[in-house]
């Protein structure tokens, strides 16, 4: 059996004295689109931002090919391949389109896909139109290209996307799954988080259901479509 | 008309060193959130370094220039140093432990400083080739004048491009806006911070060294360059460096101009600027509106607990312990001699006053730079009507608190309007304009003379009954004050702080509760410099200066600002410590040692190590670790 790319075994985050994680498990392997689905507050972003070492876990380690990342600092995170899109996106409001793509610039690996602003041009086209404009003034899902193409900026292996379809129009949702498929296709294996079963179900190969900070399912996208007991359970409101 | 051209010419070459120190002090905050208090000693540094450089490189116009470039290089370097060996350590502790480092910081290098170069004013060295004068109109204008005109336009410049034309630069504005972001796409914070450090510094330092021709070194460039160089922050924005240095260059010409227009209130003058720019522009000429969010949120913080039996417990005994202090000073006058009374009454008051300061900034949240305006505040509004109206102290005693309270109403009503480092620098320029009227409105205050035979009637002035009467209004005036935090009001109070839209939308109003709080801590403090004022007999300008303010704030944020023990505590260690080293010759160093050591070893302050050790014993602590996040996250 080959190494998954992303393994978290056991994770256990609190803020304060709330238990968040409990005993949180997942793998992500070579080449594959997962999902961790669950309502807000569940612990997805919370899972996310563990992984990155943006949040102290507790317990519970976080192996990146194979080589124990857990309680590294996000830098470090970040150079060993693993790109972070946070949900709410936080570009740069005060600095341009190519300012933020800077920000993210990391040296090319051997491993993983190679990008160069005019390449992300060609992939956010919209983006290409906008250069020298101040990332504060674009609209929200002009912003949301952006924060994805910084990331790729930094030419990772595995990709933690958070939430990409929140807030954001049917005909932008769309182009994202359009852009995570491409992601996909280029040899990326990626890790996202929605409430959306549909944006979900369009891009992922399997799913985890997250409830209170714990995995409640496993199963691929085709499992969980035949599963009415477990969507009505977990992800209706 | 060639006066003014002149007065004009020389306000601009002021501007320089000011905006060197402002622009530094900017682009530090602005990346690692410290407001560096350091950063008028860096400043000084760089002008003693200054003089040292320039005699050793010796050699004409080349070397004096190499020397002030080396000077700059090496304050840049202690401010690296700085950075690692004292702030890195501290980055997670909350935002304003790290004031109380850089604090410390101010008293090292002032010690260290007297023990290298000594207490004499150093003369700068002259400028080889900027040596003469111009003539303009038929005024004298030194040549070095036009030098200094040059240099901020040119570092501008400088700057500007370092920051909008390298990848250092745009990493720097970057982390400005968000930093944990920047370090979640692969960029070391760490060697960020140590080189906006260096940068910040070195800027200070240059600033000194390049002053040298026109002012030389001295031990007191410290403090007075950083309250300018905060209005120039402050006006001119936090973190941006154009409005650093459009601030500078009208600060430069309002003191220039107000010495001729008004030679008497030139101090007011620059405070009120900043007051009025804070009042109607929050963020500065040039600055941007704090976006709320994505800076460093620290944890939440855990509720005030009403005191347990054993806090009960200690709280009586050293009360029992005040109250038994006398009779053992009369039974055994060699142990228990007049001097400890003195001590344990000036540490009572400063109990009281750091309490005072406590209330608004732990439960209120609002951190006031300039408490001393209320404690100064009330001392003299008593020895004033001792002055003018000879009152009793039955009557003069009570307008401390009022006059303090008066204060607060007014001053309150413009800072309440603003929220964390910019309600900082407000409450700081009203106390810097209180004090500037203390200082220089000499007929009726005395000015520096400050004024005297302010004693209490004759039922206590005998040491004994006066610390009775002390322990009495400052005993009342805690448990008063912690009553207040355990009522609606205080609770009330914290909501506001910690989430000010939802304390809103429940129909709160905010402002008003911090405006009566601000008025209540103003009061207080007022009674501790009643308490003052009477047993000293006398009042100087002294007590409203910024450094009473930063005792205040040294003594809560050293005890720990999240408890209410903690200001009790801070106060009086610090007076205590303060009265053990006066007599040392280098006492400022050693306090300012012991400050960064107490700050490295207990991050959560004093009161903190009682809380865990206290919660250890009883077995009640939380499980380790229990601030999640790493105390930079909210719960998303």
């Amino acid at each position: 059996m080959t190494t998954p790319v992303l393994e978290a075994r056991d994770l256990h985050t609190y803020y304060g004295g709330a238990h968040i994680l409990a005993d949180l498990s997942f793998v992500l392997n070579d080449g594959e689109v997962v999902v961790l689905l669950g309502r807000n507050g569940a612990g997805k972003t919370t899972t996310m931002k563990s992984v990155m070492g943006l949040v102290r876990m507790r317990a519970g380690t976080v192996h990146l090919e194979g080589a124990d990342i857990t309680g590294r600092e996000p830098h470090v995170i970040a150079r060993a391949g693993m790109g972070y899109v946070p949900e709410d996106r936080r570009i740069f409001g005060d600095l341009t389109v190519m300012e933020n793509l800077e920000v993210g610039r990391q040296p090319e690996r051997a491993d993983a896909p190679a990008w160069t602003p005019e390449r992300l041009f060609g992939m956010f086209p919209n983006l290409a139109e906008m250069r020298t404009r101040q990332a504060g003034r674009m609209s929200g899902g002009e912003q949301q290209m952006l924060t994805v193409a910084r990331t790729l900026m930094g030419n990772p292996k595995v990709l933690l996307l958070d939430e990409p379809s929140e807030g954001l129009a049917p005909v932008i949702v769309d182009q994202m799954v359009a852009t995570i498929q491409a992601l996909k296709a280029e040899g990326l294996s990626i890790l996202l988080s929605e409430q959306n079963l549909h944006f979900a179900t369009a891009v992922s190969d399997r799913a985890y259901i997250v409830e209170k900070g714990r995995i409640r399912y496993e199963g691929t996208m085709d499992a969980l479509a035949a599963d009415a007991e477990v969507r009505n359970t977990y992800l209706t409101v | 008309m060639g006066e003014f051209i002149v007065t004009l010419l020389t306000g601009l070459s002021s501007a320089a060193a000011l905006f060197l120190v402002a622009s530094g002090l900017s682009i530090i905050f602005g990346v690692t959130r410290i407001v560096n208090f350091a950063h008028g000693s860096f400043y000084m540094l760089g002008a003693y370094i200054g003089v040292t450089a320039v005699t050793a490189v010796g050699g004409g116009a080349v070397g004096f220039w190499v020397a002030i470039l080396l000077a700059a290089v090496a304050v840049g370097l202690i401010g690296v140093a700085m950075e690692i060996l004292l702030l890195r350590r501290i980055y997670r502790a909350p935002e304003l432990f790290q004031l109380i480092a850089t604090f410390g910081v101010i008293l090292v290098i002032q010690d260290v400083t007297l023990w290298i170069w000594g207490s004499e004013d150093l003369v700068g060295p002259r400028a080889p080739g900027f040596t003469g004068a111009v003539t303009i109109l038929g005024q004298r204008l030194p040549e070095y004048d036009l030098v200094l005109i040059a240099v901020s336009p040119l570092v501008l410049a400088g700057l500007w491009l370092l920051f909008n034309r390298t990848r250092w630069g745009t990493l720097v504005r970057a982390a400005t806006l968000d930093r944990q972001m920047v370090s979640a796409l692969g960029v070391n914070q760490r060697w960020l911070f140590t080189g906006v450090l260096f940068l910040g510094s070195a800027l200070a330092g240059l600033g000194g060294a390049i002053q040298l021709p026109k002012g030389g070194a001295d031990l007191l460039m410290d403090f007075n360059i950083i309250a300018a160089a905060f209005v120039v922050v402050v006006v001119g924005g936090m973190g941006s460096i154009g409005g650093a240095f459009l601030a500078a260059i009208l600060i430069g010409l309002l003191q220039t101009f107000g010495i001729q227009i008004f030679p008497n209130s030139t101090l007011i003058l620059m405070f009120l600027v900043m007051a009025v720019v804070l009042i109607f522009r929050p963020w500065g000429l040039l600055g941007k509106p704090e976006i709320p969010g994505h800076g460093v949120v620290e944890a939440p913080e855990a509720p005030l607990r009403p005191a347990g039996r054993g806090l009960r417990l200690a709280g009586a005994l050293v009360l029992a312990v005040l109250l038994l202090l006398p009779v053992a000073h009369l039974a055994v006058p060699a142990a228990v001699d007049d001097f400890l009374l003195v001590l344990v009454i000036d540490i009572m008051i400063f109990v009281l006053f750091a309490a005072a300061l406590h209330f608004i900034m732990g439960p209120g949240g609002m951190v006031s730079f300039g408490h001393a305006a209320f404690f100064g505040g009330g001392a003299y509004a008593a020895a004033l009507l001792v002055k003018f109206a000879e009152a009793p102290m039955e009557i003069a005693f009570w307008a401390a608190p009022a006059g303090a309270a008066l204060l607060a109403i007014l001053f309150g009503w413009f800072c309440v309007r603003l929220t964390g480092v910019y309600f900082a620098m407000l409450t700081l320029a009203f106390a810097q304009i209180a004090w500037s009227i203390v200082f220089q409105w000499g007929e009726v205050t005395g000015g520096d003379d400050g004024i005297l035979g302010t004693w209490p009637s004759d039922w206590a002035s005998s040491r004994i009954a006066y610390y009775y009467m002390t322990v009495g209004f400052v005993v009342a005036g805690l448990l008063a004050l912690r009553r207040m935090l355990f009522a609606p009001f205080g609770y009330t109070l914290r909501a506001g702080r910690d989430s000010p839209l939802r304390a809103a939308a429940i129909g709160i109003d905010i402002k008003r509760h911090q405006w009566i709080a601000f008025t209540i801590s103003g009061a207080f403090a007022g009674l501790a410099g009643a308490l003052f004022v009477y047993s000293k007999g006398s009042v100087f300008p002294t007590e409203m200066e910024i450094a009473r303010s930063f005792d205040a704030l040294l003594m809560v944020l050293l005890g720990g600002v999240h408890s209410l023990t903690g200001p009790i505590v801070g106060a009086t260690a610090l007076t205590w410590l303060n009265d053990l080293f006066s007599e040392l010759s280098y006492w400022r160093f050693l306090l300012g040692a012991t400050i960064i050591a107490l700050v490295l070893l207990l991050p959560d302050g004093l009161a903190g190590l009682g809380d865990t050790w206290l919660a250890r014993r009883l077995g009640l602590a939380a499980p380790a670790s229990g601030s999640g996040a790493n105390g930079q996250e909210t719960p998303a």
